[in-house]
């Protein structure tokens, strides 16, 4: 049993870690694209429609992945969570059936008009077509978020005698606080993702003085909608998620940030540390004393809740992990935001295309963002550990109790081996559309 | 409500089941009967701009399955553990080689991707006919064993195959003699309807020698019927009971036999499309016909331990169900549209618009 649920949540974690890379970028390139083929309609510049084709095309291989790699998500809570969707899938089936319904119907058929359309739609019709491909991927992110945000903070339910949770609140899981701070956070950290894979492109032009002028223009437009995005991943969305963590989940709060022991007079916030989980410490810490409270409380003496407050049953599975994976979250945002900040500023001033060592960080910035969504994302799913449903349902409740350790490594190994097979196929095609650059992309005649 | 629902299900699984059923058929043919390159061509032009979206019928089955049925979503999904994992396999895999072969014009590029998108298509075609063999024939729900159950009643895990091979055994497995036979009748009712899709979608050289293939096909195809409705015996001892008790259900068999007899005049149709619209029938009157059959049961149980499962013991909670409808007709609604939409856009034949030209 042990065996079979680690080899459960190593298959989960696997294959949603990889998926996430997928429509993390799709979700904010689309709103890009949009912007792309808006500022063509209004300036008739043929730059800005060759820059709508280019990220089409590497939208579309993404899109593509996203798909592919997105069905495994859905049979998964059937094939390996068994027991979890038996109890709870009258509630999170309402809004995985919808995403089906609502998004993927939608996306799935504009897309084919998106890319081969646009000669017989013309541009007006084409960019509405990409504006609806637009709003399903952003449906579809919301619509998990809502089933996500429904385990973290179950809502509008109630619980039968045989166990099984049934929906009495269908508003409910729309309205759920988790919900909205949530979804903005999320595809705030999907621009920021997407934005700077633009911007990196961009600088990479400029530097290998390749496509030069479609460098300067994606370049500009990386850090422009880069600095937005950043900022209001931190604030205000990242505030108010991390404020939704402490009034639902002040457990798993203590945990991120490493509070093992509650301090009365005000916390302190912990830049730097390695978390000593048996010795109930954090060794080699830079802390500044009290700005945790005044960032989360707005007071400075604000007493928080450490992890000797609660019971060692219900502290999160793997502290450490999630500690990790939430300090590079909020480390790397940090450096986000500064590194936009620069760049918007040589851009103001007209220095941004020469300075060589901000264009090379621009380029070498581009693996990052996703490094920090994916932390981001454990950061929420490790936060929730060791329940499934949280306060309601373990996670060990949730297998599926008829397959064997045997099967689930089986398909564990297995989606590894597709997946690796998968991604170096990727890279390769992305490659090959980069390096051929923006003036060879001509959609009418590409094939799917 | 559950009924509804249940008619909801099943309607998309027929829907799903004729439009990528002819994705898996064109697949078969490509594997099969394409042998140059302009051939292949027509073929992937064929389903080029809506496989896709033939696929999110699945999608959508699957999330209707989980939240108007969650205790038979499940329950089946365990249970059929292996041969889902290999039927997501298999659609990953048929959708890269459609992806990505026309990405590098490199010879042994395209014969590997050509082979992945046949190969992994005629699976599909045989897994889903095996699986609707499954479901038809029933598993030992509750893993019972010498009248006691080991399980709670409704869970399940079958192996791939059992030694004896046998439908009737006490250890079931996913494949036995019964279940195959179905999955080779999907597999000729698939390439038929595949063939007809090519015909009526593309003006290739290939087509007389499609309509040909599907006149022969049919043959097969009439016998495999036939023989199919001998053997129905073994599984169910009274296949005929609810046609017998509601004589209105013989309109899915009549459909079914309609479909077979158009397609022999395959080669005579003055328009391309009439042959998809009798496989069509063929399909959908087949399907009901099998799901009609065992109604209400949708996983029959073979030991007499466990009650079946069936629309009413399996469907998720009243008020959840009527929440349900609140979004389910506006999606429809808007479904419709895209479909009409992406329909029209690509209508006509898809070589004369000049699709996928390289």
């Amino acid at each position: 049993m042990e065996e079979m649920l680690f080899y459960d949540r190593m298959q989960f974690a696997f294959t949603i870690t990889f998926h996430y890379l997928f429509p993390q970028l799709t979700m904010g390139l689309s709103l890009i694209i949009v912007y792309f083929k808006w500022k063509y309609l209004k300036t008739q510049d043929e730059q800005y429609n060759h820059a709508t084709h280019f990220w089409m095309k590497i939208f579309a291989l993404n899109f593509a992945m996203g798909v592919v790699t997105g069905i495994p998500m859905e049979f998964q809570f059937g094939t390996n969570w068994a027991k979890f969707s038996e109890l709870t899938g009258g509630i999170i089936g309402q809004t995985l059936a919808m995403e089906g319904m609502f998004s993927f119907f939608l996306e799935s058929s504009f897309l084919g008009l998106f890319l081969f359309g646009e000669k017989l739609l013309g541009h007006k019709w084409h960019f509405v077509t990409g504006l609806l491909i637009m709003i399903g991927s952003w449906a579809s992110g919301f619509l998990i978020i809502a089933t996500h945000s429904w385990m973290q903070n179950p809502v509008g339910y109630e619980i039968l005698e045989n166990g099984k949770f049934v929906l009495n609140n269908f508003q409910a899981l729309f309205l759920n606080p988790w919900l909205w701070p949530s979804y903005l956070h999320n595809q705030a950290a999907s621009l920021v993702t997407s934005s700077f894979v633009v911007a990196g492109i961009g600088a990479f032009y400029i530097l290998s003085k390749k496509n030069v002028s479609f460098g300067k223009l994606f370049l500009k437009t990386g850090v422009i909608f880069g600095l937005i995005s950043s900022i209001i991943v931190a604030v205000p969305t990242g505030d108010l998620a991390a404020k939704n963590v402490v009034k639902y989940q002040p457990v798993t709060f203590a945990a991120m940030e490493g509070i093992f022991h509650t301090e009365k007079k005000g916390s302190e916030i912990v830049l730097i540390g390695q978390p000593d989980v048996k010795d109930k410490k954090l060794d080699n810490k830079i802390a500044v004393p009290n700005i945790l409270s005044f960032l989360t409380y707005g007071n400075w003496d604000q007493e928080i809740q450490g992890l000797d407050q609660f019971e060692e049953d219900l502290h999160p599975t793997n502290i450490s992990g999630l500690y990790y994976a939430y300090h590079i979250m909020v480390g790397l945002g940090t450096v986000f935001i500064g590194l936009m900040v620069i760049s918007l500023f040589q851009l103001i001033r007209g220095k941004l295309f020469e300075t060589k060592w901000l264009l090379w960080s621009l380029m070498f910035m581009m693996p990052f963002p996703y490094i920090a969504n994916t932390t981001g994302w454990y950061t929420a799913e490790l936060g929730r550990q060791p329940w499934l449903v949280y306060n309601l349902m373990r996670t060990a409740a949730g297998a599926s109790p008829t397959v064997s350790s045997g099967n689930t490594l089986f398909t564990l190994l297995g989606f590894i081996g597709l997946y690796l097979l998968l991604g170096m196929l990727f890279l390769l095609l992305v490659g090959k559309i980069i390096n051929k650059g923006p003036h060879h992309v001509e959609l009418s005649t590409e094939k799917i | 409500m559950e009924f509804f629902w249940y008619v909801v299900l099943m309607g998309i699984l027929a829907v799903y089941l004729v439009l990528d059923g002819y994705d898996f058929g064109a697949g078969i043919i490509h594997l099969f009967f394409a042998d140059t390159e302009k051939d292949k061509k027509a073929i992937t032009n064929a389903i080029g701009p809506f496989w896709d979206a033939n696929e999110v019928w699945l999608i959508a089955a699957g999330g209707v399955l989980f939240f108007a049925f969650p205790t038979l979503y499940a329950s089946s999904f365990s249970g059929f553990y292996l041969p889902l994992i290999m039927i997501l396999w298999l659609l990953i895999f048929r959708a890269i080689g459609l992806e990505m072969r026309g990405q590098i014009h490199n010879h042994m590029w395209e014969a590997i991707w050509d082979k992945a998108f046949g190969i992994a298509s005629l699976l599909l075609a045989l897994f889903f006919g095996i699986a609707l063999g499954n479901i038809v024939r029933g598993v030992n729900l509750g893993m019972v064993q010498n009248g006691v159950s080991t399980q709670e009643a409704h869970y399940f895990f079958l192996p791939l195959w059992n030694p004896t091979f046998s439908p009737q055994a006490n250890e079931l497995g996913i494949i036995d003699w019964f279940t195959l036979f179905l999955g080779v009748v999907s597999v000729v009712a698939l390439t038929i309807h595949g063939a007809n899709w090519i015909i009526y979608k593309t003006n290739s050289a290939l087509n007389p020698k499609l309509k040909n293939l599907v006149f022969r096909l049919n043959f097969v195809l009439l016998v495999l019927v036939f023989i199919s409705l001998g053997i129905w015996h073994f599984i169910e001892p009274k296949p005929f009971h609810n046609f017998v008790e509601n004589p209105i259900l013989w309109f899915f068999p009549l459909m079914t036999f309609v479909g077979i007899a158009g397609l022999f005049k395959v080669r005579s149709f003055k328009k391309d499309g009439h042959g998809f619209i009798f496989s069509t029938l063929f399909l959908v009157g087949g399907f009901a016909s099998t799901a009609v059959s065992i109604f209400p049961n949708v996983l029959p149980s073979t030991n007499k331990v466990n009650p079946s499962l069936t629309i009413y013991n399996t469907a998720a909670h009243e008020y959840g169900l009527n929440a349900g409808l609140s979004w389910f007709f506006i999606a429809l609604f808007l479904v419709i549209i895209y479909f009409i939409i992406q329909y029209r856009v690509f209508s006509g034949k898809m070589d004369d618009i000049g699709y996928g030209e390289h």
